[in-house]
């Protein structure tokens, strides 16, 4: 992990001797980091489905308005940490709502503690799939977190609006599910997520099942969106570029369990679609990926 | 758009005029099949009444078969009603709590198992002769299909909503209206398709027992006992024709009623 660290600083290095034109008079990402309050704190937080230990000793802090990623290897436990964030873990035991669905494994349980300082605010959550209500207009998919608090239509049907415009889906406000493409729909998605206003974002690989296009059009609509309203954003994705365009820090992951091997500083400043070809996020993602696959690696050996 | 696609994907057997144009023709012959047994075994009338001698029933007495249709289709689509909003609404409230569900549910099997005929008798004593007896059976009849249909619709909703719900912090009730009723929609339609066609076998079973009116079923035994088959056959016949039009009636209003509901299924 100190070894990880030390790469880190040295990418950061590398930009600074090799500054990238748009945004050399940006402050290090990494001191900005320091600066803020955490809005997320995880101590020494490990849990296991029954007898599956999935996540091992994880203490992680999230400062607010930070972007983070975490990366790790397919079935490793990262969604799970998302979750546990996001305290669905506790909700899915707790919740029997789903009738003969088969009971959540989580007997095993957490130990340590999971901290989110936005419980009296609001969450939001964007999942792997849209989750769209297919008997709604998208306007009405993204009012609906608005509309189980209890909000007038009148102010749902503003706040949505705002929500799907700041997503630049407001053309199909009226349009239903089916009539969508799938980047159409996680923008649906995300802007539901985004529509009460939420200072924590929890993203489950939202566009994991996207073509690579539309993959990158969202994750610069999403960078974009981030960069003007600075919400404390946690992403969990599998692919390291997508993480260190959209992420301000890469949080490498080991195979299951999960535990961090490595904090990544991705390159600081504003994105745009050139920004995947720059050199120093090339650098940034070999740092991470040589983390990644140095923490399989070991893994296997033992 | 959606609308052009499901065109060019629709072949010529779902065409809507064959829908109505090969029914039309399959009827006829079996109609010449009928004929051509009757004349080829020179069976008699008694047994087996000509077609003509059956729409000869009919055009003799128009006005008491058209009287027998309207009773059986109001006793019909009222059984029906009951059995859709009552068999809906218990299957809602046997969803929301499942200790009821495990309870309450194989007592429902029981609309299921008894026998009809068996019972018919006793729903005189317990609702009155006439209208009361014969809608009660109607509902009983046809409440099961609803009861269940609705049930797998409720139980079957998306996990991935079902948690979107919880985390956006919707209760039980909350998320029965706006997530699990919607989205079962389409097997409770297909529920009360089953039951509108159960509901007139009910009514004509009913009606077996006697009524204080002239309904379909009332027609048949009568006629059976003076030996008048051509007047049973019409009876059968416009008996058939209430089920079917119920049925339609039932479809097609679930289907632009439900319009909102139905997409993507």
């Amino acid at each position: 992990m100190r070894e990880a660290h030390s790469r880190g600083e040295s990418i950061n290095r590398t930009r600074r001797t090799n500054p990238p034109k748009p945004a050399t008079h940006m402050p290090d990402s990494a001191s900005k980091i320091s600066q803020l309050p955490p809005a997320i704190r995880l101590q020494h937080v490990s849990h296991a489905f029954g007898a599956v230990e999935v996540v091992r000793d994880v203490s992680l802090e999230i400062p607010a308005g930070s972007f983070t990623a975490l990366v790790g290897p397919s079935g490793c436990g990262k969604t799970t940490i998302l979750r546990l964030i996001g305290g669905l873990e506790r909700l899915a035991r707790n919740s029997d709502d789903t009738p003969d669905a088969p009971d959540t494994p989580t007997r095993g349980g957490t130990t340590g503690s999971a901290l989110t300082h936005a419980s009296d605010a609001t969450m939001g959550f964007a999942f792997q799939e849209p989750r769209l209500l297919p008997w709604r207009s998208v306007l009405e998919n993204v009012a609906l977190p608005l509309e189980l608090q209890g909000e007038s239509l009148a102010v749902r049907r503003a706040r949505a609006l705002e929500a799907l415009e700041r997503m630049q889906l407001a053309d199909a406000a009226g349009r239903f599910p089916h009539q969508l493409s799938g980047g159409m729909k996680m923008r649906a998605a995300i802007a539901r997520a985004l529509v009460s206003r939420p200072r924590v974002l929890l993203l489950d690989e939202p566009f994991g099942a996207l073509d690579e296009v539309t993959r990158h059009e969202l994750d610069l609509a999403l960078r974009t969106l981030w960069e003007s309203e600075r919400f404390t954003a946690v992403l969990v994705t599998h692919s390291i570029p997508e993480a260190a365009f959209l992420a301000e820090r890469i949080v490498v992951l080991s195979p299951r369990p999960a535990a961090i091997v490595a904090e990544i500083a991705t390159p600081s400043g504003p994105r745009d679609l050139h920004t995947w070809t720059r050199d120093d996020l090339g650098a940034c993602v070999r740092t991470a990926s040589d983390a990644l696959l140095a923490a399989i690696a070991e893994r296997r050996t033992r | 758009m959606s609308r052009r696609f499901t065109d060019a994907q629709r072949s010529l057997a779902d065409h809507p005029a064959v829908g109505i144009v090969v029914p039309i023709v399959t009827a006829s012959g079996a109609i010449l099949v009928w004929t051509g047994i009757k004349g080829a075994f020179d069976i008699s009338d008694y047994l087996l009444p000509s077609p003509l001698a059956v729409v000869h029933a009919l055009r003799e007495q128009p006005s008491l078969y058209l009287a027998a249709t309207i009773e059986t289709a109001i006793c019909a689509s009222l059984g029906f009603l009951i059995a859709a909003v009552s068999g809906v609404t218990l299957a809602s409230v046997l969803s929301l709590f499942r200790i009821i569900e495990r309870g309450i549910y194989p007592l429902t099997l029981l609309f299921q198992m008894v026998p009809l005929i068996a019972i018919a008798p006793l729903l005189v004593i317990w609702f009155g002769y006439g209208r009361p007896s014969i809608i009660a059976c109607a509902t009983i009849v046809s409440i099961f299909p609803v009861i269940a249909n609705t049930l797998a619709g409720l139980r079957s909703r998306d996990a991935g909503l079902n948690e979107l719900f919880a985390i956006l912090g919707a209760g039980r009730l909350t998320t029965w209206w706006k997530l699990a009723l919607p989205s079962s929609v389409p097997s409770i339609l297909t529920g009360l398709r089953i039951a509108a066609g159960l509901a007139t076998i009910g009514t004509i079973a009913g009606e077996f027992i006697g009524s204080d009116r002239q309904p379909l079923g009332v027609l048949i035994t009568t006629n059976l006992r003076s030996s008048q088959t051509s007047a049973v056959f019409a009876s059968v016949l416009l008996a058939a024709c209430v089920g079917f039009a119920l049925f339609g009636t039932v479809s097609v209003l679930g289907r632009v009623l439900f319009a909102r509901w139905l997409r993507g299924t």
